[in-house]
């Protein structure tokens, strides 16, 4: 499945300075370890040691939030927009 | 823009809350490398040797009084007259929730826009305007539309805002009135939120809530001193504060804290309580199950101000009610409606749907037994029943409709003072 990936600003300098990267995968988990694959010290980024995703990190598949989908297990389609972005303040 | 004059600094830059990563005090609220909130970083030092409690007061009567605290360079920072809002005894609401030190702080009357979120925008565009931006932006559940869009006004910047589609009318209007280019989103703020933050990667504009955040949220801190020096320099022993996001809600711990460190009050322990709607209580649930992470909701309150399903803030939120013994709670919007009413008809303070989330979480800890009637406890309320109309619109009764002869009004004087208000909301007149 080939899905397109939003990179967040603070994140460019590890896609050179591209906004958004390409990518294989059938599911974030998968999604992840591609990412690292591509471009180097992304992975670490985005999740703890355990590979899970730090807590200031939401990811987004079509607008959705992976947490009310099936976290990191949840699968990608072919032509799927996977957001990637940091926390913010309200309100 | 060229800023003439600049007062001695007494930040020094960013530093990421999480890993401590340090950074320039530029335009960037995430650590590049753990993706942690970035705060700003003061030289207490060098606050304590400038600060002392005359100085305060010979200051202006804006929370500018406070400009040490706050991280701009300005001499002469945008100041619409913002902050030093009233501090209530509230006498006649204490004695209905059997409580005898009750203070209400009301940014329902802070100005320009009648909410607490001119505090955060007078620091954000004051540091906007120093890091050359000539536009700026904001997500927004309605107060934060309003405030940016008016002091950007003032400032002469240009003005985008994006906000929910479904918001109440008088958010709308009252930033459209500004002339700021206000896009309605359809989706809930979350959703909102997602999409300026890839607006704000593409457009370099200064958003008040993502890359100005460290030190948009600063300015809440002044709700925390201006209390202490309001109840006579010194703290209270409970506060009530609304949770949303979690930024308010830990900037007055931050504020609090700052006034003890720099020596301005003695130190004590105060609680520190947060109010949300159930219809939107992720930080509630998470303390409520003993959990240290949030898990997100999709909103569904009337509290629309307080809507926001993913705080960034609810993690920090929980640490400090867990240690300084304080409780997050929740409350249904019929609680909220009822106790938006109490506080207009006890204190003759119009709040909206937030204040009435914050005043009926005090109403329910005070009956469990949460809240000593001695202590001093403060609420804040912070934002304007006019601007939520639609919330109370069929909750307040009706007028009596009259025609303008004697015998008319006297057959309604009759009714009005025979019916309770309750009956006279049902019963055709």
């Amino acid at each position: 499945m080939t899905v397109t990936v939003l990179i967040p600003t603070p994140l460019q300098k590890l896609t050179q300075n591209q906004g958004t990267v390409q990518c294989e995968a059938q599911t974030i988990a998968e999604l992840l370890s591609s990412l690292e694959t591509n471009c180097p010290g992304l992975g670490q980024r985005l999740c703890d040691d355990q590979g899970t995703p730090r807590r200031f990190v939401n990811f987004y598949v079509n607008n959705e939030d992976i947490r009310f989908l099936q976290g990191v297990a949840t699968p990608l389609q072919d032509g799927d927009e996977v957001s990637i972005v940091p926390a913010i303040a309200g309100g | 823009m060229l800023i003439s004059t600049e007062r001695p600094t007494t930040f020094t830059g960013l530093r990421c809350r999480e890993c401590g990563a340090d950074y320039e005090p530029i335009a960037q609220h995430v650590c590049e490398y753990c993706f942690g909130p970035l705060e700003v970083k003061y030289d207490y030092r060098a606050i304590q040797r400038e600060t002392t409690r005359a100085r305060i007061q010979q200051g202006p009567w804006s929370m500018w009084r406070y400009s040490s605290f706050l991280p701009v360079t300005s001499a002469e920072p945008v100041d619409l007259g913002t902050g030093m809002t009233p501090l209530v005894k509230a006498d006649r609401l204490a004695r209905h929730l059997g409580l005898k030190n009750l203070y209400i702080k009301n940014d329902a009357v802070n100005v320009p826009t009648l909410s607490f979120k001119d505090r955060v925008v007078s620091v954000a565009l004051t540091r906007a305007r120093e890091l050359g931006y000539t536009t700026v932006a904001c997500a927004s559940t309605g107060n934060l539309a309003n405030s940016t869009a008016a002091i950007a006004a003032k400032l002469g910047m240009e003005c985008y805002v994006f906000i929910p589609a479904d918001l109440e009318v008088g958010k709308i209007l009252g930033t459209l009135i500004y002339g700021a280019h206000v896009m309605a989103v359809e989706g809930n703020y979350d959703q909102v939120n997602r999409l300026c933050s890839e607006v704000a990667d593409r457009h370099g504009w200064g958003f008040v809530n993502i890359n100005l955040r460290p030190y948009y949220s600063e300015g809440s801190k002044t709700l925390a001193f201006e209390v202490a020096e309001q109840l006579g320099w010194r703290l209270p022993d409970q506060i009530i504060a609304p949770i949303a996001s979690g930024s308010l809600y830990g900037k007055l711990y931050k504020g609090f804290r700052e006034f003890v460190e720099v020596g301005l009050v003695a130190d004590a322990p105060i609680k520190f309580n947060g109010a949300q709607a159930l219809g939107c209580s992720p930080v509630a649930q998470a303390f409520d199950s003993g959990a240290d992470h949030i898990k997100p909701v999709k909103p569904d309150t009337i509290a629309k101000s307080l809507a926001i399903g993913n705080p960034a803030d609810g993690i920090y939120a929980l640490d400090i009610a867990r240690k300084t013994g304080g409780q997050i709670i929740a409350v249904t919007d019929q609680e909220i409606l009822a106790a938006m009413k109490l506080l207009a008809q006890t204190e003759g303070i119009f709040t909206e749907t937030a204040g009435g989330t914050t005043l009926a979480a005090t109403i329910k800890l005070a009956a469990l037994g949460h809240l000593d009637p001695d202590d001093v406890t403060v609420v804040y309320i912070t934002g304007n029943g006019l601007k939520t109309l639609e919330a109370i619109q069929n909750h307040c009764g009706q007028p009596f409709s009259i025609t303008p002869d004697l015998a008319s009004f006297e057959r309604s004087l009759a009714r009005a003072q025979t019916l309770d208000r309750l009956d006279w909301q049902s019963t055709p007149v």
